[in-house]
């Protein structure tokens, strides 16, 4: 099976999120840049599926800055075979990647069986780029999938809704499926494979190469903002048992007069 | 002024208070509502009072559960009948998933998730939060139309006094065409509550609630004051509640009116997911935590000995 997945690179989640002076973007210098943590699931379970059916390859593919190649390393440690990189900036909004993602693909010259993604990615958190993609291959493809069962030709995929509720899908490949956390347990680089990794090919395309443009910009961001600072609150001492009742109620019954809420 | 379809899904005989939401928004614009199946009476009477002008039931082969192929056929095909500029959806686990492909089939481009909008003229500009809410920024559409927005629920808040009244109701024939990923069976949840992405009042317990059995001091709080229980990253990594409670920035991000945060020290990545919320209480021993750095209401103190005396207090003040 050829196995393709998309993977991106997002600030760990313990960066603290700094807007640049004129709003266009935020400050990406002094960033820890790591692979989104759901394509980790992703990762894993086209190394899961390419373990399960001989002479299958895994493929990753990133579109972003060369800044940095983390993430398609860390993917390739795991035991990709290969990666592409197109060159764009971080900030491409979520047509122009799955277009670029598809370009890529194309140039691969393999045709995709299977081709897995994480469900969102934590910057944007957009959640539209696999369902983008699968539909400019016209393919199908089930998002936030927390299950993944079957063959080279059909599996069972496990969707996760509001309230934890399970949707159960068939679904016939070639199909795109975008996971959630729950469906494996992404494996460790280790250090024998760190080392391979260094000699897996990766091929750096441009968006020229892929064939995107900046006609194919749909979404237009500007005047980044960090949040309003709230003023500060209220805060009650009830460490003591003998206040503890007295300063809960007065809590509650705030909670009614002043807040509002109930 | 625009000509806008709202894409709404049913929970029962209602429709979904988000499509509320940005009805109330969309005040003295052409707007038009459609589902797939039939609209109740009660809907069609609540989408009228809202300001829909006309309110379309779509129906077809194939569409009696949600599959992603069949509704965005059934969908691009409604829309392409008309002339709209604006096509807009709650952000639920369906309009999330069901409005990209939707935007593709169009080539068009789609907003996610914005929490606020204005439209001036027929032009469209919204806020959204990005790197779960540790930013926000302006967000503006371009490129062949029809436009596509989801919208956070709970974020616009209701419009208190709808004034509007009457709507004509249709019936479309739609076509689901071939759908290759089709659902075989629903498995429902453990809860039947509101997701933590809809609920209004959210009660999360973190790391100090010490073992999964522990939670149930928070179900009964919720169970009084109508909440959803979620939970932290320390939390769920330690096995005490499943992911699909998870708020914060690799869980779910919420907006809801109340947000009571018990023994959740505040990690960055959790305060992302969660300081919009309207009012948030917070309990815990540290007095130090940075919990506390966003709460209206913190008291510090023992979680265990507090939540249930705050639970009496709740039910006497509801008079439960």
């Amino acid at each position: 099976m050829n196995i393709f997945v998309c993977v991106k690179q997002v600030p760990d989640t313990e960066t603290k999120i700094i807007p640049t002076a004129d709003g266009s973007f935020i400050e990406t210098n002094s960033i820890k840049w790591i692979m989104n943590p759901y394509d980790e699931y992703a990762v894993e379970q086209a190394l899961l599926v390419q373990a399960a059916n001989a002479g299958s390859t895994v493929t990753v593919l990133r579109v972003g800055s060369s800044k940095d190649t983390e993430a398609l390393r860390t993917a390739m440690a795991m035991g990709a075979d290969e990666a592409y990189l197109v060159e764009a900036q971080d900030n491409l909004d979520s047509y122009m990647i799955a277009k670029a993602l598809k370009g890529a693909i194309a140039k691969s010259g393999k045709t995709p069986d299977l081709i897995l993604s994480g469900k969102q990615a934590i910057d944007d958190d957009c959640l539209q780029v696999p369902q983008i993609l699968a539909t400019m291959l016209n393919m199908p493809s089930v998002s936030v999938v927390v299950n993944y069962e079957g063959s080279a030709t059909d599996i069972t995929v496990k969707r996760e809704v509001e309230g934890g509720a399970l949707e159960i899908y068939g679904v016939k490949l070639p199909a795109l499926i975008a996971c959630n956390k729950g469906i494996n347990t992404p494996r460790y680089a280790s250090l024998p494979g760190i080392m391979k990794a260094k000699k897996k090919p990766l091929t750096t395309l441009s968006l020229t190469d892929v064939g995107v443009s900046d006609a194919d910009k749909r979404v237009k961001y500007s005047n980044f903002q960090l949040p309003p600072e709230k003023p500060p609150g209220k805060k009650f001492d009830a460490t003591d048992a003998a206040k503890m009742a007295s300063v809960v109620k007065e809590v509650v019954g705030l909670l009614r007069t002043e807040a509002k809420v109930l | 002024m625009a000509n806008i379809l709202v894409f709404t899904e049913l929970h029962g005989t209602h429709v979904k208070g988000v499509t509320l939401e940005i009805l109330g928004r969309l005040s003295g614009h052409n707007v038009e509502v459609a589902t797939i199946g039939t609209l109740p009476t009660e809907a069609i009477a609540e989408l009228a009072k809202f300001g829909a002008l006309k309110v379309h039931s779509l129906k077809g082969a194939n569409l009696e559960k949600y599959s992603p192929e069949g509704y965005a056929n059934a969908l691009k095909g409604f829309i392409a009948s008309g002339a709209f500029d604006y096509v807009f959806a709650g952000a639920t686990s369906v309009g999330k998933d069901l409005l990209p492909r939707v935007a593709t089939m169009f080539d068009a481009g789609m907003a996610s998730e914005v929490t606020n909008f204005i439209m001036e003229g027929d032009k469209f500009a919204g806020t959204r939060p990005l790197f779960a809410g540790k930013c926000f920024a302006k967000v503006e559409l371009t490129g062949p139309k029809p436009h596509f927005v989801t919208v956070r629920p709970n974020a616009l808040g209701m419009n208190a006094n709808p004034t509007s009244a009457a709507a004509s109701a249709s019936e479309s024939t739609v076509d689901a065409g071939a759908i290759r990923a089709m659902i075989k069976d629903i498995v429902k949840g453990a809860s039947e509550k509101l997701d933590l992405t809809e609920a209004n009042i959210i009660i999360s317990g973190g790391r100090a609630m010490k073992e999964a059995a522990n939670f149930k001091i928070l179900d009964e709080m919720a169970s009084v004051i109508g909440a959803t229980v979620g939970a932290s990253r320390a939390a769920v990594d330690s096995g005490f509640a499943p992911h699909a409670m998870q708020v914060g920035q690799t869980g779910k991000t919420v907006a809801p009116t109340l947000y009571i945060a018990c023994g959740i020290s505040g990690a960055i990545q959790h305060l992302a997911g969660m300081r919009t919320s309207k009012v948030i209480v917070a309990i815990n021993t540290d007095p130090d935590a940075p919990i506390f750095t966003k709460a209206d209401y913190g008291i510090v103190g023992d979680l265990f000995t507090i939540v249930p005396i705050m639970t009496q207090e709740f039910k006497a003040l509801l008079g439960k």
